[in-house]
Formats: C-alpha cells, sequence, structure tokens
C-alpha cells in the first residue's frame, strides 16, 4: 500500500511541463551568454550568473529532480544543511581578500578580476 | 490485539516499517549521495573562487568566439540529455520498455557528445601550453590546476553517467531492473547536468577574453 502511494509521487509532471522547463533553462542560457558580451564589472557579472544559475538549479531539481512532487520531508532533509554547509565553506573568503589587497600593494599588479 | 499492535510496529518509521520520506531506498540512497557529491563541487567551486579573489593577475582566456560559443553548444548538449532522460523517466513510469531504452540511448549520446566537446576543447588549451602547473597566458598558474580539476571531475561524472545509464537501459530492456532504477539513474543524470550549470558560467563566462 504504502509502496503503491510512493510510485505514484515519481508520475507527476507531463511532457508539455517538462518541455517548457527546458525552454526556460536554454532561455537563461541564453541570456547568461548575453551578459557575456557586456563588459559588465566582475562583481555584479557574477553575481547576475550565480543569481541566475540558482534559478537554473531550482527549477532542475524541482522539476526534473522531481522535488516539486516529493513529500515535503524529504526536501526538508536535504536541502536546508546542504545550503548551510555550502555556505560555512565561504568562510576562507577573508583571507582571499587579506593576500589581493597585499599583492596588491607589494607588486602593483594590474587587477584583471 | 497482540497482532495488530504487531503491525504498528512494523509500520512506524523506527523499525523501517513506513516511508519517512515516501520514496523507496535506492531513490534516498541517490539522493543521499548527490547531497555529499553537491558539497564536493561546491568545495571544489568555493576553492576557485577563493585563488581567483587571492590572485589579481587571473587570466581571462576564453574569447567569445570560438571558446564561449563553444562551451554554450555544450551546456544546450547537456541540457537536451536531461530533457531525454526525463522522457524516458516517464516511459518507464508508462511501462514501455523500447521507448525508455530509445530515450535512455538518445542521453547516452548526449553525454557522448558532451564529452567529445570537451575533449576536443582541452586538447586545444593542451595545444596552446596550458598545464595544471603553467599556463601560457602568464598570470596564477592556479588556472590551469582549478580548470582542470573541476571540468575533469565534471568530465569523468558524465563518463561514469553514460556507463551507468547503458547498464540500467539493457537491466530494464530485459526486465530486469525497474522504473525506480530508471527514476534514480535519472536523477545522477539530472545532477550532473545542474553543476554543470554552475561551472559553466563560473569557469567560462567569468573569464571572457575582451
Amino acid at each position: 500500500m504504502s509502496s503503491h502511494s510512493s510510485e505514484s509521487h515519481g508520475h507527476a509532471g507531463t511532457t508539455k511541463l517538462f518541455a517548457w522547463v527546458w525552454v526556460w533553462l536554454v532561455a537563461i542560457t541564453g541570456v547568461e551568454v548575453y551578459l557575456a558580451y557586456m563588459h559588465l564589472p566582475p562583481v555584479t557579472m557574477l553575481l547576475l550568473l550565480i543569481g541566475m544559475s540558482v534559478v537554473k538549479a531550482g527549477l532542475i531539481m524541482s522539476y526534473f529532480m522531481h522535488l516539486r512532487f516529493e513529500k515535503s520531508s524529504l526536501v526538508w532533509a536535504l536541502i536546508p544543511a546542504t545550503l548551510f554547509c555550502i555556505g560555512m565553506l565561504t568562510m576562507i573568503f577573508p583571507d582571499g581578500v587579506r593576500l589581493r589587497d597585499s599583492r596588491h600593494a607589494t607588486q602593483g599588479t594590474v587587477q584583471t578580476k | 490485539m497482540t497482532d495488530s499492535h504487531a503491525d504498528v510496529l512494523r509500520e512506524s518509521s523506527w523499525t523501517g516499517g513506513a516511508h519517512p520520506f515516501g520514496i523507496g531506498s535506492k531513490k534516498l540512497g541517490m539522493w543521499l549521495f548527490i547531497v555529499s557529491d553537491t558539497l564536493t563541487f561546491a568545495a571544489l567551486l568555493l576553492v576557485y573562487s577563493y585563488s581567483r579573489l587571492a590572485n589579481p593577475n587571473w587570466p581571462r582566456p576564453f574569447p567569445i568566439v570560438p571558446a564561449i560559443i563553444f562551451s554554450t553548444i555544450m551546456t544546450v548538449v547537456l541540457l537536451g540529455s536531461s530533457l531525454t532522460m526525463v522522457m524516458g523517466v516517464a516511459a518507464a513510469h508508462r511501462g514501455n520498455r523500447s521507448a525508455t531504452v530509445k530515450w535512455m540511448l538518445a542521453t547516452m549520446l548526449g553525454g557522448a557528445i558532451f564529452c567529445g566537446l570537451h575533449a576536443t576543447e582541452w586538447m586545444h588549451l593542451i595545444h596552446e601550453g596550458l598545464t595544471p602547473f603553467a599556463n601560457p597566458w602568464g598570470g596564477s598558474p592556479l588556472f590551469g590546476a582549478t580548470f582542470f580539476g573541476i571540468t575533469g571531475l565534471h568530465m569523468t561524472h558524465v563518463a561514469i553517467g553514460v556507463i551507468y545509464l547503458g547498464i540500467v537501459a539493457t537491466g530494464f530492456g530485459r526486465g530486469k531492473f525497474s522504473a525506480e532504477d530508471v527514476e534514480v539513474s535519472g536523477l545522477y543524470w539530472h545532477f550532473v547536468d545542474l553543476v554543470w550549470m554552475f561551472v559553466f558560467p563560473m569557469i567560462y563566462l567569468m573569464s571572457v577574453k575582451y
């Protein structure tokens, strides 16, 4: 009985829906590539790209990986802790800023980033 | 009375009798692997970002034509293979074996094309003089190390995915594997696609040569 109900979770979503998700993914990729033509400041470019990539990742996980059609307990078990761990990995960045600034000061290198 | 009590025990989450997440153990296992692999790729991409931040002389070696156009085609091929995989999983749940195998073969073809294009790009860069320890354009040698490390690990995932899908498609075609097995292999494939959605902008689009 319970295995039957778990089966039914995997069926959700129609071909048309998946095709539309794919069209959106390709369209967002197109916008990302278009941004590469524009000489945007690196930080602006990075924030825009990461923002769009997170949207794409959300679409892939929600529809292609069926998370939208699973029990919410699965989503809560998997996603928040993963995002928290990824966030914690950014703790090394202040040191990157320190190194960049010290290298600028001592070598006078041209900033390419 | 005793029997129904035992049934309740068997059905409880603590004894493994119920499905707290509403999915089978194979699917849960793949999701747990995906979480661990997500952290692996996240760590690599953050190390890359750290190195880039710490090295003001980071090279920007990819001109729009041909490098960015080339890697965009690779991205669309990989996205396309995700769509064919979705179709394969849907066909498997409908019980249509031959359609499932065909969609999975199309997915494998997409993965193989992606690997072929990627290898072509690698050979081009190696020919230019890029190694994990030095780059021909000057600036930080960490570019080669992070580029080959991250894209190499991703390409390995795609190659393993092609083999994995081949095994599952063969087994499903012969009636050995279930629709759930196809769906679990699909989860892996979509994850590999998802990782590329971060590798492509962070390594290619952030390194455009103007």
